[in-house]
């Protein structure tokens, strides 16, 4: 068997496409992985990016393109052969065979001997902090608890590869909370290179070296967490990215590198320009940077609708007579009904093109 | 409200608290009340039509037409021509369940991956629905000797003269494979597809290949469900009659024990044997199912749709 | 999953397609050969017979008396069906929303009548109707074919009737419904869809049980599998192309009534009912 479990320099996606039918899933997708990442692939439920995951394990074959480890083409082998570890959503733990045995089991179909195989098992329960219930069968453990067996099951043949499909999204929030960090400290104390697929973008941010921002099939944006926050190059990433307000417009003034957007009868708001535009544009701000402004300065005119205590602050919605909806940030508690200006602080508000297909 | 007389407005005194609930509610605390009685009239009929003749036939067989007690008994396991249709039966019976297992399990994992099984199902679900009448009429044209099977047969040159395939042990082998099959096989795939797919996936990531997953995640999580199939189809195949007395040859080498105790009630008229005869098919048959369900036990049988997910 | 099969699995699955095709082929060769039979003037020796003719099924028609068993037939099919769901369903509701002493005794002992084969409660079960008189009566056959079919609906509908949420009907009787009205508003039309499916596949099952009719039937009170065993039975005395025509007969019947069935279950449930409650109970 072709099992590759010695480290590698870099994994490459080369033009993968993977089609179901008419649809496609994958369009395309070329990515560049080096030894020791951990690269999260971050989008919306049907971006295509369980399907990645998926063609990397070998579970699903790939309509075209290609898959290399190094110099070896891997899309060719079947999963049994590519050494890669995972942890699936559901854990897929086998329901019949106790905690150290489900851990075990990739050595066992190795052939290690069973002394050495007993001291790794223990290795790695113990890394999970398991230890205790090697005997028990998967139905006694809790959510977390499973969890962590397949962790340990996928980390205790030593993989060049662990690859990991949204593993808490199963979990309530404090469990979530420290697992991720369970998670992130394993990969650092292996070495491994991880890829990690989730729709959670704080999750992403926390975890991952490099984010692989995915959307329909293809890929919007590569790049470290602080590059996605503070320059997404991409209206889907800023959508990620928490830029809530997303408002239309026809484009009035352009100077350097900021434009302005009329929103329609007069209401303006200017940011940074990200794309060529054409005569109309999109303008992506956070809630945060979208405030009541200041005597006489340009904004857009709307009514409060909701405002909600945040403790240091307040968080708002407010909509304007031909529905658009605003979500923007105060100091002060503002009276629902009211009439209010606001505007972007222009440095930090995004302008894209108009979404094409 | 106790009958004697209590001045108006005074509170109902601490004997009211101590008194016991009507019988109405205590009864509808411990899950008996009105709806609990619709279960009555399907609890009469089973009880009248099911449960009394068994012990009726059970008395009945110990009441034999001359001799002790024991006689049938005794009669049945002295007379060959009697106690042979044990082995005959069971001659017919184990090696067809087993067959039909051993076909429908690896049928089963192929059809579990095909899209549009519906089709398949159904086609096969003709045997069962049309009845074993029904295909050992069939059987004697189509197997018989100017059947097209044996024309088929000798067109391609297999064997230079009709192959008997009716009116023998294969007849009734070849009948209860094609009504049992079917049945094996869909409570086979019911029981595959019920394992959790992502369970499959999970063992090939860790280096199992086809053989090793077969052998360490699906026998296991199936174990339980194949005796389960194994004892159902068993006892169709054991109580096999029409087919036996229509494509076998029911006085010598297919005289299966359905027959025995038929001869015996309506033959002979005499029912005390054919209790007897009844109670000890009955009684065989619980012996087998009892050991392969024992078996059961050592198996995990829990959920196997996988962890939760 | 699975992207390149390797050799050794593409051969083990094209061995296991095969032998599925041999089956299925000559399953419907089987029935062919009867339904050709059945349209032949004579066909001794031949692929196919020497001529074509619908005379058999006349002749069978009045030779076996059809129109009498076919109405004999439907009076027993349908009485099995109707008592079988009056007396089924409100015992399923009974098991599916109270839990009494006594209630996994009285759950095996509707299981037990599905997993014993029928020849073998049927010839005690004869033996009582006889005694009594109801045997050889239409009576008997519906008493004896309530036996497998009562159970048959209450298991079909017990979990059909624990899927219903009972806070539904908690919310009924807030709102001031009785019995009657919870019943005819809110519960027969939830269950109708189970119901209407469990009936039918009854009354696929009851056209052909044969032991228990063959058993408890007189003369006049045959269904037609069993007037069709009989005149399998002395098919040396009558021609074999007039038990074909009637097995032709049997045939269109049950399978009329299979498709109409197939249109709310799946061939799986047909099948597959004693295994889900043998299952769960480990």
């Amino acid at each position: 068997m072709a099992i590759h479990s010695a480290p590698f320099r870099e994994l490459r996606l080369d033009g993968v496409r993977r089609d179901f039918g008419r649809l496609s899933a994958l369009k395309g997708l070329s990515l560049t992985i080096r030894q020791g990442e951990f690269i999260a692939l971050l989008g919306p439920s049907g971006c295509g990016k369980s399907t990645a995951l998926n063609c990397l394990a070998g579970l699903l074959p790939i309509t075209a393109g290609s898959i290399w480890l190094d110099e070896r083409r891997i899309d060719v082998l079947r999963p049994e052969q590519r050494g890669f570890g995972m942890v699936f959503q559901s854990y897929a733990l086998f329901p019949h065979m106790t905690v150290r045995r489900n851990a075990g089991f990739g050595l066992t179909m190795r052939g290690v001997p069973k002394a050495e195989a007993a001291r790794r098992i223990d290795e790695a329960l113990a890394l999970v902090r398991l230890g205790e219930q090697a005997e028990k069968l998967p139905g006694q453990l809790s959510g977390g608890q499973q969890q962590r067996v397949a962790i340990a099951r996928a980390i205790v043949i030593e993989p060049p590869l662990i690859l990991m499909d949204e593993p808490l999204s199963n979990l309530d929030a404090k469990l979530r909370l420290e697992m991720r960090t369970d998670i992130r400290r394993i990969h650092d104390r292996l070495g491994a290179t991880t890829i990690y697929v989730t729709h959670d973008q704080e999750e992403a941010l926390s975890l991952a070296d490099r984010i692989v921002v995915m959307r329909e099939g293809d890929i919007r944006q590569v790049g470290t967490p602080a590059e996605l926050y503070a320059q997404p190059a991409h209206l889907d990433v800023a959508d990620f990215m928490g830029y809530r307000n997303r408002l239309a417009g026809r484009v009035v003034e352009t100077a350097a590198d900021r434009v302005t957007i009329d929103l329609g009868d007069g209401a303006l708001l200017t940011g940074l320009r990200c794309e060529d535009l054409s005569g109309t544009g999109i303008i992506a701000v956070r809630p945060d940077d979208l405030s009541p402004a200041a005597a006489g300065e340009p904004g857009v005119d709307a009514t409060v609708r909701a405002i909600e205590y945040r403790g240091r602050d307040f968080h708002g919605l407010a909509t304007r007579p031909d529905g658009l909806e605003l979500f923007f940030r105060s100091d002060t508690l503002l009276e629902t009904g009211s009439q209010i200006r606001l505007a972007a602080d222009p440095t930090r508000a995004l302008v894209f093109a108009e979404n094409r297909a | 409200m106790s009958a004697s007389a209590r001045a108006p407005g005074a509170r109902v005194g601490p004997s009211k608290a101590t008194q016991r609930p009507p019988l109405r509610l205590r009864l509808a605390a411990r899950g008996i009340d009105g709806v609990t009685l619709l279960v009555l009239p399907a609890l009469l009929l089973i009880g009248g039509l099911f449960v009394y003749p068994f012990a009726y036939g059970l008395v009945l067989s110990f009441t034999p037409k001359e001799g002790g007690a024991l006689a049938n008994y005794v009669r049945y396991f002295s007379d060959p021509f009697l106690y042979d249709t044990i082995w005959t039966t069971l001659r017919l019976a184990v090696p067809v369940t087993v067959l039909n297992l051993l076909l429908a399990i690896p049928i089963a994992f192929r059809v579990r991956l095909m899209r549009h099984q519906r089709l398949l199902t159904t086609i096969l679900i003709l045997p069962i629905t049309l009845g074993t009448v029904l295909v050992a009429e069939g059987m004697l044209f189509y197997f018989g000797a100017q059947g097209w099977f044996n024309r088929a047969i000798m067109l391609l040159g297999l064997s230079p003269v009709p192959v008997k395939l009716t009116n023998n042990y294969i007849g009734v082998f070849l009948s209860l494979l094609i009504t049992g099959f079917p049945f094996t096989f869909l409570l086979t795939l019911s029981y595959v597809t019920g394992i959790d797919p992502a369970l499959e996936q999970a063992a090939a990531t860790l280096g199992a290949g086809p053989r090793a997953r077969f052998r360490h995640v699906f026998l296991p999580l199936l174990a339980p469900g194949l005796a389960i199939t194994f004892c159902l189809s068993f006892v169709q195949a054991y109580s096999v009659f029409p087919s036996a007395v229509l494509v076998g040859e029911p006085s010598r080498v297919t005289r299966v024990i359905s027959i025995a105790a038929y001869h015996a009630a309506f033959e002979e008229y005499d029912y005390s044997m054919a209790s007897a005869i009844a109670i000890i098919m009955a009684v065989i048959q619980l012996l087998i199912v009892g050991a392969i369900l024992a078996c059961r036990q050592f198996f995990y049988r829990g959920p196997v749709a996988g962890t939760k997910g | 999953m699975h992207s390149n099969k390797s050799v050794g699995t593409k051969l083990w699955a094209t061995a296991l397609w095969v032998l599925v095709g041999f089956f299925v082929l000559n399953l419907l060769a089987m029935i062919a050969s009867v339904v050709t039979s059945s349209f032949a003037t004579r066909w001794l020796g031949t692929w196919l017979p020497a001529g074509w003719t619908t005379r058999w099924y006349v002749f069978a028609w009045n030779e076996f008396q059809l129109l009498d068993v076919l109405l004999v037939t439907f009076q027993v099919v349908f009485a099995v069906v109707v008592l079988a769901g009056l007396i089924g369903v409100p015992a399923a509701y009974a098991m599916a929303r109270r839990d009494f002493p006594g209630k996994p005794v009285l759950l095996v002992l509707f299981l037990l009548p599905l997993l014993v084969p029928p020849i073998t409660y049927g010839i005690p079960l004869a033996t009582v109707l006889y005694q009594s008189g109801a045997g050889g009566t239409m009576l008997g056959v519906i008493l004896a074919n309530l036996v497998p079919t009562v159970p048959f609906v209450i298991l079909v509908m017990i979990p059909f009737i624990e899927q219903i949420d009972p806070r539904i009907e908690a919310a009924a009787r807030v709102f001031g419904a009785g019995t009657f009205k919870l019943f005819v508003h809110v519960l027969t039309p939830m269950l109708l869809p189970g119901v209407l499916a469990a009936l039918l596949l009854v009354l696929v099952r009851t056209l052909a049980m044969f032991e228990l009719t063959f058993l408890t039937a007189g003369a006049d009170s045959q269904t037609l599998v069993v007037a069709l065993y009989y005149s399998v039975f002395a098919a040396g005395v009558r021609s074999i192309q007039s038990v074909d025509a009637m097995a032709v007969i049997y045939m269109l019947t049950t399978l009329f009534w299979l498709l109409i069935a197939l249109r709310f279950v799946s061939p799986t449930q047909i099948v597959s009912t004693a295994k889900r409650d043998t299952s769960s109970h480990g």
